[in-house]
């Protein structure tokens, strides 16, 4: 059975569809919790040392952060090895191009291979930023987050790294969430515009709300 | 009508190959772009040159031996197939270009003409239904719903012309596939080779080295046959269906 999916094409989509979805999950929440800086310093840090105690006494200290990080860095290595052997099978399946072009796809699904490197990317950057510290502009202070995330969005090429990347997943989870929907077989055409109208909505909300955040620092709203 | 043709010109598989201006004259807009290609190809006869190579056979759009990519377009302009598109889709004067379906697997033999039998070989792996041979049994003997008949007939009218892979950026055989599948897979004939016929059918798909789908939409848009990009999602849950009940085996 692992086989059967692994070298099928179907299989490997649906292994795309499948961690993109748990992507996608975490990143409502993620964005949800962002939101939390709008209520100032100690509701931030407040929120992030809840994260470390979140499942105790059952969980140990920090054991739901470092399974949710686990399972993520799984969804993250399984989706983007699909994605680049699904690629470069694409690109081996239609070498000889059209002496005539016209582009037709949509922009966000044209953009899913370059959107989903960039994301990639961030994701590297944005651990090296706010989590390790590696990166991280001026002292990174564990256990701070607050102050942290006003240190990054105070230079200008957070922001630019920041806002291009969100962009960039606003792009891909317009084609992606639909997308993946075909993939496990959920559309039909009674669903296709709920589907399609659902995929806007939550790449708008998901842009928004990530936005908001270095934008309200920029702005001074939060400071 | 007179009319300026760029076509794709290779004299062999393994030859180079590259776009060659024709001009015709005195072009009919009620003829077929078959016929006009007809007319062309007379006129390189009476010239002593080699006349252009093409698929075709019914010319009545059923067969699906007609393949060629006009200006850009599967099967051109119109949504039909080739030897159904007329030359008033066009212009006076018009400019147009004419190449061969373009995927790996589907490798040119020669100027327009494509090597297609990697369907045959799709076909060839599931394809079909096991029923006892002689006399055609009686047709109310298995009762078939009325929506289940009308989507096996939905995807029975593809006629494996292969615009779907032509048009795909991906060169993915996909709404092909899917279209055979779906026809046989909904109805109670083809239903105990179910699982093994999608199983079966992609595995083949994937080996002709047809690409993947990234549902941009290009098939879908590209077929005479109106096969609907949503096939490719019922394909998807027939093949999860199956893999899933192979797993407990
Ligand atoms: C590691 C970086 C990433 C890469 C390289 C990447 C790449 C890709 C590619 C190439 C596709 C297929 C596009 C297509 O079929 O046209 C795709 C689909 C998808 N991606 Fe990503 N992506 C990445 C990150 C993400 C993230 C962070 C999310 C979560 C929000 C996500 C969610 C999705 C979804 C839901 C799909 C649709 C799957 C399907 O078509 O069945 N991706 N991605
Ligand atoms: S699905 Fe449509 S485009 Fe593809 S082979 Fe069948 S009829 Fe031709
Ligand atoms: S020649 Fe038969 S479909 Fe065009």
């Amino acid at each position: 059975m692992p086989r059967t999916v692994w070298d099928s094409t179907l299989g490997k989509k649906t292994v795309m569809a499948v961690s993109g979805l748990i992507m996608l999950a975490y990143l409502v929440v993620h964005m949800l919790g962002n939101l939390k800086i709008f209520f100032g310093s100690d509701e931030f840090n407040g929120y992030a040392h809840w994260l470390r105690t979140l499942g105790e006494p059952f969980l140990h200290y920090e054991w739901a952060l470092w399974i949710t990080r686990v399972a993520l860095v799984v969804a993250v290595v399984a989706h983007a090895t699909a994605a680049y052997q699904l690629s470069r099978r694409d690109l081996r399946a239609r070498p000889a191009k059209y002496v005539h072009k016209k582009r037709r796809a949509s922009y966000a699904t044209r953009t899913m291979r370059w959107g989903g490197v960039i994301l990639g990317l961030f994701i590297v950057w944005h651990i090296l930023d706010l989590t390790t510290g590696t990166l991280h502009p001026g002292g990174f202070q564990s256990g701070h987050p607050y102050q942290n995330v006003i240190d990054t969005f105070s230079t200008w090429y957070g922001n630019v790294v920041y806002l291009v990347a969100v962009l960039a997943l606003g792009l891909h989870i317009r084609h992606g969430f639909w997308s993946a929907a075909q993939t496990l077989g959920a559309g039909s055409r009674t669903r296709d515009r709920a589907l399609k109208t659902t995929a806007n909505l939550l790449a708008l909300v998901l842009t928004v709300g990530f936005v908001s955040v270095p934008v309200a620092v920029m702005t001074g709203v939060v400071s | 009508m007179k009319l300026t043709l760029r076509v794709w010109r290779q004299r062999a598989a393994d030859a180079d190959g590259a776009m060659s201006t024709y001009d015709v004259d005195g072009i009919s807009p009620d003829m077929s772009f078959l016929e006009m290609l007809d007319t062309l190809n007379e006129e390189l006869i009476l010239r002593g040159e080699d006349p252009v190579a093409f698929d075709h056979d019914c010319r009545e759009g059923i067969c699906g031996a007609c393949s060629l990519v006009i200006n850009g377009d599967a099967h051109g302009p119109e949504r039909t197939t080739t030897c159904q598109l007329h030359m008033r889709s066009f212009a006076d004067g018009d400019t147009i270009d004419v190449e061969p379906w373009r995927a790996s697997a589907f490798p040119v033999i020669k100027d327009l003409v494509v090597d297609r039998s990697a369907f045959d070989r799709i076909i060839q792996a599931g394809g079909y239904i096991t029923a006892p041979t002689g006399a055609a049994p009686e047709a109310h003997a298995t009762a078939v719903p009325k929506p289940d008949a009308d989507f096996a007939f939905e995807h029975a009218e593809c006629i494996g012309c292969g615009a779907c892979v032509a048009a795909c950026p991906n060169g993915a055989a996909m709404l092909f596939t899917s279209a055979k599948i779906n026809h046989l897979n909904v109805l109670p004939q083809g239903a105990p080779e179910r699982e093994t016929r999608v199983l079966d059918m992609v595995e083949r798909m994937d080996d002709e080295g047809f690409g993947g789908c990234t549902l941009a939409g290009e098939c879908a848009t590209a077929c005479p046959k109106g096969i609907p990009l949503v096939s490719i999602t019922s394909m998807n849950k027939e093949w999860l269906r199956a893999a899933r009940k192979a797993g407990k085996r």
